[in-house]
């Protein structure tokens, strides 16, 4: 008895790194010479993506709409910031800490939102991440409350590369994760358990039928999302030295949902693009007119929904077809 | 003579360096939430830092000054406040940071005016600890102990004897109840009950049930001012507390001018304890009243542009004082002890906290004029942080 | 007994804000975010109008209501009607953009400070009885809470023009087959929406306030009501709303310690105990 052959040459095919792709990696080293003085944004873009790539784990590919995603960035904040004021400093310990914090956190709430529909989940995860926000909020020994935790002594990292004032290490830190953590999630996504939570997003009903376990695939999806935006709390954390409350806001939520949409779901790249338009905007035209700033970046976002459907990720896709077509 | 000349040489090189300095514009970032749930902070603050360059000129100590202002919103993020700051030392080169309207942000930016070496002017944000959390820090606004004690105090030594304190349930709520009761006991008042209210509270119906229901002489409420503290005072009228004889003492920020026409009737009779009212009865607030007026009609002075522009003052003050070198070290040195009479009254740079020492007020809510003002009857002199004691 | 009553007033005050939405989340299956833009537009409307020109407050508020009910006839025909098609994401980044939009423009003219508002005398003060103390203006929220639940439950399932409504949203094309206006329809269902969010906007100031930051302020609480109560649904949203009204009030009166968790406790409890709503059509799309 031989296994039938299947040929996944196709699925390895797809798997493939692009040259675009490659050129993309490249944007980060460029960046950092051509812009010098605005590293704290570019880490905190970084960071960002991080946590928007996360959200599209569990929304771009699992299918589960989020609007208190911020519960587990910020659980993984949290968790980072007490273990360095606790003598735990090591930023990598601190990373592998909040994965793990997050990650049970996630694995616990990820039971409530398996059942209902989309405004259901929306709700139960907001209601989730609300109550996570007060809890934080009134422990305000524990996590100084709005205040904001303290006292935050991160060690230099590989115990070599302190933080400075420039935010040098700080950048290369973040892209470093940013990038380990991409590479890891392509990896899941274009291995037979992202191939089929793609199955669940398209059909839950035909997936039992071929033998994929369709909660148990939720569960790990969500799991593993929350642990991704753990680690980005954890790296904001160590990056600012700080956690505020605000980590876990509902503006948070609400704000990277927006991102992630905007930039387009379900291909990583849409997360990071998404993530470096959007933020980028926000520090333009806030550096321009700080008092109504929002304006402008409301109409952007009007016109970007009624002439660019599917987000950035979807107009590119267009423009390349259009392109191959017409060569 | 070789070691003369080359000394010569050293000392021109120096003042050139220095007479350059001074001719270089003086570079102020400003951090302040301009958009979200606390814009409004954010403009007052901004108003009081361009009325002082408006009526004093905008140069100071021969360098003219350059205003870089920074939207921190929603302005309780740690995070967003510090890569802001960050950006202005490191990007724009500034010479002295200021705002800083919530405790958060500037407790996120400490360390990082210790590393830069810069002077950072608070100007609005109260706990107590914050000048604690770098060297480099002034504050020009209030802390939230320096507020509450003399309100405690007050009602002690008039009649009131039983209290039923309501505070927003976050970290200043905390506080402000801790110092209260603190010094409201020590006293010799008696606290009936205490209830911590969430912050996003749309209704206050079930604690001010709770207040009637337990009789206390008076209320002491905090709450962020805006929607909570109007919510409060129009439940309190319409439940008919005031005439179950109890009254209703607060910290000034619920009374804040800006807030005052919004709440409207219900806040009189009100007493409060604050630093700075628009109805202060001196010559230099009635200039400052009418200066302000005439440059946003639209708006009322309150205790936040009172910061911004004191804290404005301090920094041309200094700049006066050591000839126009904004560098840190030096900065702080002469800003210790500085004295002035600001709108509010006098006040002073503790030279042992850096922390403001000023006059606090009791006030009560009257109508001046068709206009609710806030006209204080009482006061306690130079009053400092009790929060650091 | 007090404390029933107000926790009955405080949810007839988040069924009427949040009604609006109801209509046109669960009636059209649009996911409008901008709820409370308009109904921010109602209350600086009923504001200015009070404040500036003294109209009287029983006037005022349907103005109000009226504006915004406007304004959605002009946003409906210009904008909104392009995205029906579009997938729910697409109508959330797009009703976000808009309340953006609609918070800068409200600081840019009115600042960010809050909306003064006086209420007429004879809606002010309360009616003390043995027991129960009963804040007129409460009394009042009551009454058009229950009207307005009642109107509409009837205009929906009672009129001709409900029955077309919900056909044009169950089938769009077999309801024009019928000779259905559907963009009529649409329209005027849009219409009401918005107005009828602008009138919890103008109902709410009193004891919401009222700045530019309404629109998000609000957002959880407006959802959290849709969600519980089943979408498209009145009955159900008027149910929802009164009982997380009793509970938080309730709640923060006999635990205060956790009165901030009682309404976000209360909702995922029924969430999950009821995924699609109080009153949900399991097959609503």
């Amino acid at each position: 008895m031989t296994p039938a052959k299947l040929d996944l040459s196709p699925l390895r095919r797809a798997a493939a790194w692009r040259p675009a792709e490659y050129a993309f990696w490249l944007l980060p080293v460029a960046a950092f010479f051509l812009f010098p003085k605005s590293l704290a944004l570019l880490s905190q873009i970084a960071i960002t993506a991080l946590f928007c790539l996360s959200l599209d784990l569990i929304l771009g590919y699992a299918g589960i709409v989020s609007l208190g995603h911020a519960a587990f960035f910020g659980l993984g904040a949290y968790a980072a910031g007490l273990m360095a004021k606790y003598g735990w400093g090591d930023p990598l310990l601190g990373l592998a800490g909040a994965a793990v914090m997050a990650a049970a956190a996630g694995f616990l709430t990820s039971f409530l939102v398996l059942r209902g529909t989309d405004l259901t989940r929306l709700m139960v995860t907001l209601g989730v991440s609300m109550m996570l926000y007060e809890a934080a909020n009134k422990l305000t020994d524990f996590t100084g409350g709005v205040d904001g935790l303290q006292g935050v002594d991160i060690q230099p990292v590989l115990g070599m590369f302190s933080f400075d004032l420039y935010g040098k290490t700080a950048y290369w830190y973040s892209v470093a994760i940013l990038f380990v953590m991409f590479w890891l999630a392509r990896r899941l996504v274009h291995s037979p358990f992202g191939l089929s939570l793609r199955g669940i997003r398209q059909n839950v009903g035909r997936m039992p039928a071929i033998g994929a376990p369709v909660n148990a695939r939720l569960v790990a999806a969500y799991t593993i999302g929350a642990a991704y935006a753990g680690i980005a709390g954890a790296l904001l954390t160590q990056t600012t030295q700080f956690v505020s409350l605000d980590v876990m806001a509902f503006s948070r939520s609400a704000e990277l949902l927006l991102i992630l949409v905007l930039g387009g779901t379900g291909s990583l790249y849409g997360a990071l693009i998404g993530t470096m338009v959007f933020m980028a905007a926000h520090h333009f035209l806030s550096d321009i007119n700080p008092q109504y700033w929002q304006f402008w970046l409301g109409a952007a976002l009007v016109l970007i929904v009624l002439f660019a459907r599917d987000g950035i990720m979807g107009l590119l896709r267009k423009l390349s077809t259009r392109a191959r077509t017409s060569s | 003579m070789k070691l003369t000349k080359t000394l010569t040489a050293a000392v021109f090189a120096l003042g050139a360096a220095l007479s350059a300095q001074a001719a270089e514009p003086l570079k102020i970032g400003l951090v302040l939430p301009m958009t979200g749930p606390f814009a409004a902070y954010g403009k007052q603050i901004e108003h009081g830092v361009k009325l002082y360059l408006e009526r004093n000129g905008d140069t100071v100590a021969g360098r003219k000054v350059e205003l870089i202002v920074k939207d921190d919103a929603p302005g309780t993020a740690g995070d967003v406040s510090k890569r802001l700051a960050q950006e202005l030392v490191v990007k724009d080169n500034v010479d002295i940071l200021a705002g800083f309207c919530l405790t958060p942000s500037a407790f996120a930016v400490a360390p990082l005016a210790t590393e830069a070496k810069k002077p950072m002017i608070i100007m609005n944000a109260a706990t107590s600890a914050i000048t604690t959390k770098s060297n480099y820090i002034v504050r020009t606004s209030m802390t939230l102990p320096q507020i509450t004690a003399p309100i405690a105090t007050w009602a002690a030594k008039n009649g009131i004897k039983k209290v039923f304190t309501v505070v927003a349930d976050y970290g200043p709520g905390h506080d402000a109840e801790g110092q209260f009761k603190k010094t409201f006991l020590a006293a010799g008042g008696e606290i009936t009950g205490e209830v911590r209210v969430p912050v996003r509270n749309p209704d206050f119906a079930p604690y001010l049930q709770k207040v009637k229901d337990t009789k206390p002489d008076a209320v002491f409420i905090f709450v962020p001012a805006g929607e909570a503290g109007i919510g409060f005072m129009k439940g309190f009228q319409e439940r008919g507390l005031a005439q179950a004889g109890i009254k209703v003492i607060a910290t000034g920020d619920l009374l804040d001018e800006e807030v005052l026409d919004a709440i409207g009737d219900p806040a009189l009779g009100v007493i409060s304890s604050f630093h700075y009212s628009e109805a202060h009865k001196s010559p230099e607030n009635l200039a400052y009243v009418a200066a302000y007026t005439k440059a946003y009609p639209k708006d009322r002075p309150n205790f936040m542009s009172a910061g911004g522009y004191d804290g404005m003052h301090l920094i041309a003050e200094v700049l006066k004082k050591t000839g126009g070198d904004a560098s840190g070290d030096k900065f702080i040195e002469a800003a210790k002890g500085m004295k002035w009479t600001s709108p509010r009254g006098p006040v002073s740079i503790d030279p042992a906290t850096r922390d403001i020492v000023q006059t606090v007020y009791i006030r009560k809510v009257t109508k001046v004029g068709g206009k609710l003002q806030n006209v204080e009857f009482d006061q306690v002199n130079e009053f400092k942080d009790p929060g650091k004691q | 007994m007090t404390i029933i009553f107000d926790g009955l007033a405080a949810g007839m005050l988040l069924f009427l804000i949040s009604v609006g939405l109801s209509v046109t989340l669960g009636l059209m299956n649009f996911v409008n975010l901008a709820h409370g833009a308009f109904a921010m537009l109602g209350g600086y409307t009923c504001a200015l109008l009070l404040s500036r020109l003294g109209v009287p407050f029983l006037l005022a508020v349907p103005a109000a209501a009226a504006t915004a009910a406007l304004a959605g006839v002009i946003l409906e025909r210009t904008l909104y009607r392009r995205l029906y098609a579009a997938t729910h994401l697409d109508q959330v980044l797009f009703s976000i953009g808009l309340i953006f939009m609609a918070i800068s423009t409200a600081h840019y003219f009115f600042g960010a400070t809050q909306q003064p508002i006086v209420l007429p005398e004879f809606l002010k003060g309360q009616i003390n009885l043995p027991g129960l103390d009963v804040g007129i203006y409460r009394l009042f929220l009551i009454g058009v809470g229950l009207v307005l639940a009642a109107g509409l439950q009837w205009m929906v399932s009672h009129t001709n023009f409900g029955a077309q409504l919900r056909a044009a949203v169950d089938n769009p094309r077999a309801a024009r087959g019928l000779g259905i206006n559907v963009d009529r329809v649409f329209t005027l269902t849009f219409a009401l929406g918005s107005g009828l969010a602008g009138l919890g906007g103008a109902l709410g100031i009193e004891m919401l306030g009222l700045d530019p930051g309404f629109p998000v302020k609000y957002i959880v609480y407006f959802l959290i009501v849709v969600a519980v109560g089943g979408s498209g649904n009145i009955k159900g949203s008027l149910l929802a709303a009164l009982m997380l009204g009793v509970f938080d009030v309730a709640g923060k009166y006999y635990l205060p310690q956790v009165g901030a968790f009682v309404i976000y406790a209360v909702m995922v409890v029924m969430l999950i105990v009821r995924p699609q709503g109080l009153f949900g059509r399991s097959a609503a799309k």
